[in-house]
């Protein structure tokens, strides 16, 4: 799902490119929250977890075989904002060392395959872990569906940037059919193979799992002779915290992403008429060149005519739309973090002490 | 995919594209692709003179053609979907080869081919003839969020390792009778996935702490800050600006 250059036209990819350097950006900042300065080790060791993992093949039927996307699985196991980090590094390498993604792409890719999957996987993973009971059966249940939903998802958002800003007019409807037909296919093996990881780790390292972090917190119990409750002040305290902290970073990211994605939509609004003309000028284009009997140079009229009304209003339209939404965005974000820098100041502290020791 | 010999990517060399510093590369492959895109699909010949550049640019770095063209194999998929193109989208309809295909589509999988192989040729020329970690450092200086980089850097350096250490799983499933043929081996491989990720996690957990017990903070130190002097910059961005100026004589013509 890789998109190449010269797919999604300048203005959509420059647009895309904004909104993923500010996605990336929040992540930075949240997952330096959640991890500290042990960030550029463990997301850099997760990432290149994710990229050897895309590598593993799982046979499907004779001769044919998938591998892992990798999105819902990062977002379940370390969280979203390091997820988006890890996917993310993962995709800026694939463009640039191994030219899979296109450069001026980059932005689409990371915006579709990075944060729409992981955002998409991690709120219906915590969503469904906090409505069904705290089993490991559960958990992975809620794995499946996250990652069942996440591809289409991902696929969805495709379809409406190729809306917006495609290069080539294939009616949308058969690209969103196309598109999530695939990916709904794609997405069951991805949810079967999400699930099975998910719950393999949780069998192992309960903890390591951070969609649920504080739910394993109150099983503990130690058997002295018989099963006790575990006395466990110290280790259960930090627990919640971290989840409260996650919690809250989750209510952010989704204020933004819903943010955001109240710029996208107002800007297709907007922008909607214009792809109307568009067709339609297209298609009286096509009548005049029948008429002409098909010569070349209608063609170049329309090309030229085409880049001069429709595309470069749209992407005025959408860079603006976005700006104002990201600096709604960061203003919210700036204040919510800075209550909690001041309400989380002397615990900081006191957990860095801690560290040391 | 491609695959896990991240270097096996680099051809080592002493061309003068080689001793290019990387930042100067970089921007100017970046601006190369992003007039490569902007340019009008009907200029057919700019597409070639695009091709002619970066077989230039290819020559001077003594990188093989067999070479570059075998690395552009990744664009497959997307060629599929491109020859899909002619027949799916609707308008005017022309003959070819005896098949009734439309002109719109015609163009738009001419559009997505040239674009997306100049653009392929393009990445794949810059990692063939810079390092890993120079490239890191490029984007370093291009200002990437130096969290970013190191993250990058950490992905690269232990990439290898935990490829090798999946391979040794594998030799280890297959060495007890192991064979995946289908989905009902998905169980064992979703399983080796789990365990692969506990122990990436936990090596970057001691990574950590061998980097914290050598005085780590939060931050890199850069040991060599690249720089480049202003006839590099010249010399890199002829690139982009002869792609210029064959893009505006296309949008002109």
């Amino acid at each position: 799902m890789h998109v190449p250059d010269g797919f999604i036209n300048a203005p959509v990819s420059a647009v895309a490119g904004v909104v993923a350097a500010g996605a990336v950006a929040v992540s930075l900042k949240g997952a330096r929250r959640e991890l500290d300065e042990k960030t550029a080790p463990l997301a850099g060791l997760v990432a290149a977890f994710i990229f050897a993992v895309q590598m593993l093949n799982f046979p499907v039927a004779a001769g044919t075989s998938g591998h892992l996307l990798g999105g819902a699985l990062a977002a379940i196991l370390v969280g979203p904002y390091t997820g988006i980090l890890c996917v993310s590094v993962v995709l800026l390498m694939q463009g640039i060392l191994f030219a899979d993604g296109g450069l001026t792409a980059l932005g689409v890719n990371i915006l579709d395959m990075g944060i729409v999957t992981t955002v998409v996987a991690y709120a219906l993973f915590r969503g469904l872990v906090g409505l069904l009971p705290g089993t490991r059966r559960s958990m992975t249940a809620a794995a499946f569906v996250a990652a069942l939903v996440s591809v289409p998802a991902a696929a969805c958002a495709f379809t409406l940037m190729y809306w917006i800003g495609g290069t080539t007019d294939i009616p949308i409807g058969k690209v969103f059919t196309a598109m999530v037909g695939v990916h709904v296919l794609i997405g069951i093996g991805e949810a079967v193979i999400t699930a099975l990881t998910v719950g393999a780790v949780i069998a192992v390292r309960p903890d390591l799992v951070h969609g649920a972090r504080g739910l394993t917190a109150p099983l503990k119990l130690r058997i002295d002779g018989e099963l006790v409750d575990a006395p466990a002040r110290e280790p259960v305290a930090p627990a919640p915290a971290p989840a409260a902290r996650s919690n809250r970073g989750l209510w952010a990211t989704g204020l933004i992403t819903a943010l955001v994605l109240a710029g996208f939509v107002s800007f297709y609004a907007s922008a909607n008429p214009d792809g109307l003309e568009k067709v339609a000028t297209d298609q009286g284009i096509d009548k005049k060149a029948e008429e002409h009997a098909a010569k070349d140079s209608p063609l170049a009229d329309y090309g030229v005519k085409d880049i001069s009304d429709a595309r470069i209003s749209g992407g005025l339209a959408g860079v603006i739309g976005v700006g104002a939404t990201l600096v709604v965005g960061s203003g919210a974000f700036y204040v919510v973090t800075r209550r909690r820098r001041a309400k989380d100041e002397p615990a900081g502290g006191g957990a860095r002490t801690g560290e040391k020791v | 995919m491609g695959a896990g010999h991240a270097h096996k990517l680099f051809r080592h060399g002493h061309s003068p594209v080689h001793d290019l510093p990387p930042h100067c590369k970089l921007a100017a492959v970046f601006c190369f692709v992003v007039v490569v895109v902007s340019t009008p699909r009907e200029a057919m010949w700019a597409f070639g003179l695009y091709a002619l550049l970066i077989a230039g640019a290819a020559a001077l770095a003594r990188v093989p053609a067999g070479f570059l063209l075998k690395r552009l194999l990744i664009e497959v998929p997307f060629v599929a979907f491109a020859l899909l193109m002619p027949f799916v989208v609707p308008g005017e309809q022309t003959h070819v080869l005896g098949l009734s295909v439309s002109v719109p589509g015609l163009w738009g999988a001419w559009n997505v081919l040239a674009k997306g192989t100049l653009g392929v040729a393009a990445s794949v020329l810059l990692a063939s003839t810079t390092e890993l970690r120079s490239l890191l450092l490029g984007l370093q200086r291009l200002k990437l969020p130096p969290l970013l980089v190191q993250i990058a850097s950490f992905m690269i350096r232990y990439g290898d390792v935990i490829t090798d250490e999946m391979r040794r799983m594998s030799i280890a499933r297959r060495s007890r009778g192991f064979e995946a043929r289908g989905v009902r081996q998905w169980g064992v491989l979703a399983k080796s996935a789990g365990a692969l990720f506990i122990r990436s996690y936990e090596r970057g957990e001691r990574v950590h702490l061998a980097m914290v017990s050598r005085g780590y903070t939060g931050t890199m130190p850069v040991i060599d800050e690249v720089t480049a002097s202003r006839t590099q910059w010249a010399y890199a961005s002829s690139l982009p600006l002869l792609a210029l100026a064959v893009c505006l004589l296309g949008w002109t013509a």
